[in-house]
């Protein structure tokens, strides 16, 4: 088990590290793979009255297996309730009862902005075409607290995304305040090599690093000059009793826990 | 009676060329017999509506049916990009038209209400909406702060499967609603496709199961099986294996077209194409049940 424990792979890391951010109590709007992984991880340990719901509308979902899509009527079996996708987005998170939303995208800039939709300067004609928002514009403007959860790859981390498919702190500074968006915007971006969170300014900042990994690591994988705490503070290993809930219970078959390291 | 049909007879009546189609279910329910038999008529130049395109529109794009898509997310759902879809729109072939899944299904919201527009707290992510005209802001007239709005989508036919339905279309579903409800009120026509046809004392046994009332309703097409290889809460599961095939197979056109001409346009309808897909599939994708206990309605 020591030595299982001292090998652990970059999604196992990004997964634990996201679920020791949620608390107890939390209403959770999850997605599929890693942040489904995270929550019910958190439900696990310390997080026991975590209530998970879905964009498809599922509230409170008790999954006994990995959701094969957000669809999944695994998500529905044994949930507290199903509604609309209107009402799920009007009903609870529009009016501000949803605590927690999980993103990630191919892009997320120095303040936290995410990008989902293309590559490249002209919509018309991307470079890449990606899916587009799904249920992130709304998410990131209207959660309480939003966590993004993403390899730490410098293409991933632009000063600046190609394209605004959700707001983080927009262009820094008082500018989300002013923007009257109901929701706090991103909190921590957890990546394979730390943790950032937005200084006063809304930039995002190396806070923690995860055992092993350095700041070099970290500003050689981050497009921009990325300004590091002065106290900066090592991540918990994770534990035995983490892995072994994800690798035993949650993945035993890696289908998102695969790769990395 | 009438509108009890088979799903041929009720898409040659009721889709025409160039119409807005809205075949709806957020990765359940998806009617995928429907979509099959679009393609078989080939049908041309529709627009095809849906929050996720899934592979119901992956394919029949590659069929060459429509000339736009309206989405809000565009991808191989769990699996990864939905290929064809994109590289039309990639290569200029394919108008498309993008939401966020909110407004997406705002409009909508809007359409199956009668009114003309949605309002919506902003966001502030403003890429997307300087990008489609469709949105716009106007000013809270109560508070004189902003909202976005989003005009209504009516679509010119909606196609629903539903668990269960009684001939005149009164139409039960249980399981994750998505946009079902929202899609048939909007539209113009509504094509309800059921795994199974009952009598109406079952619907009125459980009336608050019941999100379609069969006087919006214009055909019943009993089709069991109809939403594989996505699925059907309660009936069968989701065909993951295929979702990572078809994943393969739209990467190459000469696999796409071997598809479409074997298990689309090689069959007659959804229960040919059951058979065919074989005993070890349907085995695979059988699930075990999980009852719901019974309510008191009570006499009155």
């Amino acid at each position: 088990m020591n030595n299982q424990a001292n090998h652990v792979a970059s999604p196992e890391l990004l997964t634990i590290n996201a679920a020791r951010l949620l608390r107890d109590g939390d209403v959770v709007f999850v997605g599929v793979g890693l942040p489904n992984l995270a929550c019910n991880l958190a439900k696990r340990t310390h997080a026991p009255n975590l209530v998970m719901i879905y964009e498809a509308g599922v509230i409170g979902a008790q999954p006994v297996r990995l959701p094969l899509s957000i669809g999944d009527p695994t998500l529905v079996s044994g949930a507290l309730s199903v509604c609309s996708m209107y009402d799920i987005f009007a009903f609870y998170l529009q009016r501000g009862n949803v605590d927690v939303g999980f993103l990630g995208g191919a892009q997320i800039d120095r303040f936290g902005n995410i990008n989902a939709t293309i590559i490249g300067s002209d919509y018309y004609h991307p470079k890449v075409r990606l899916p587009g928002s799904g249920g992130s514009m709304e998410i990131s403007a209207w959660a309480n607290r939003c966590y993004i959860i993403t390899p730490h790859q410098k293409r991933r981390f632009p000063e600046r995304v190609d394209f605004r498919t959700s707001a983080g702190f927009l262009d820094g500074g008082d500018e989300r305040k002013k923007a009257d968006l109901r929701g706090a915007g991103p909190q921590a971006v957890v990546t394979d090599i730390g943790i950032l969170e937005p200084d006063e300014n809304g930039e995002l900042t190396l806070v923690s690093l995860h055992p092993g990994k350095t700041e070099e690591q970290a500003r050689e994988n981050t497009g921009w000059a990325l300004k590091t705490v002065n106290n900066i503070k090592v991540t918990d290993h994770p534990t035995e009793n983490e892995l072994q809930i994800l690798r035993v219970e949650l993945d035993p078959d890696r289908i998102y826990l695969k790769g990395g390291e | 009676m009438a509108k009890l049909m088979t799903l041929s007879k009720a898409i040659r009546e009721f889709v025409n060329d160039g119409d807005l189609i809205y075949a709806a279910g957020f990765t359940h329910l998806i009617p995928f017999a429907a979509g099959h038999e679009i393609i078989r008529q080939q049908k041309r130049d529709l627009i095809l509506a849906r929050a996720t395109p899934d592979l119901i529109y992956d394919q029949i794009v590659a069929a060459g049916c429509a000339r736009k898509v309206i989405f809000s997310y565009m991808g191989n759902p769990g699996v990864g990009s939905l290929r064809i879809v994109r590289k039309e729109i990639e290569n200029g072939k394919l108008e498309w038209e993008e939401y966020s899944h909110f407004s997406m299904i705002s409009r909508l919201q809007a359409g199956a209400t009668g009114l003309p527009f949605m309002p919506m707290n902003p966001t502030a992510a403003k890429d997307l909406e300087s990008l489609n005209s469709e949105y716009r802001m106007v000013k809270d007239p109560y508070s004189g702060k902003d909202v976005v709005v989003v005009p209504a989508l009516k679509p010119d036919v909606a196609i629903v499967h539903v668990q269960r339905a009684d001939a005149e279309g009164n139409a039960q579903i249980w399981g994750i609603i998505g946009e079902q409800k929202e899609a048939a009120f909007a539209s113009g026509h509504v094509i309800l496709t059921a795994e199974e046809i009952v009598e109406e004392d079952v619907i009125r046994s459980d009336p608050n199961r019941t999100i379609i009332p069969g006087f919006i309703v214009d055909a019943v097409c009993h089709t069991p099986y109809c939403a594989h290889p996505s699925y059907t809460q309660g009936y069968y599961d989701r065909d993951n294996v295929f979702y990572l095939e078809w994943d393969q197979i739209s990467k190459d056109e000469m696999a796409t077209k071997n598809y479409l001409e074997e298990w689309i346009y090689g069959v007659n309808d959804r229960i040919e194409y059951w058979e065919k897909l074989g005993v070890e599939t349907h085995k695979r994708l059988q699930i075990k049940k999980r009852m719901s206990i019974p309510v008191d309605y009570g006499c009155y």
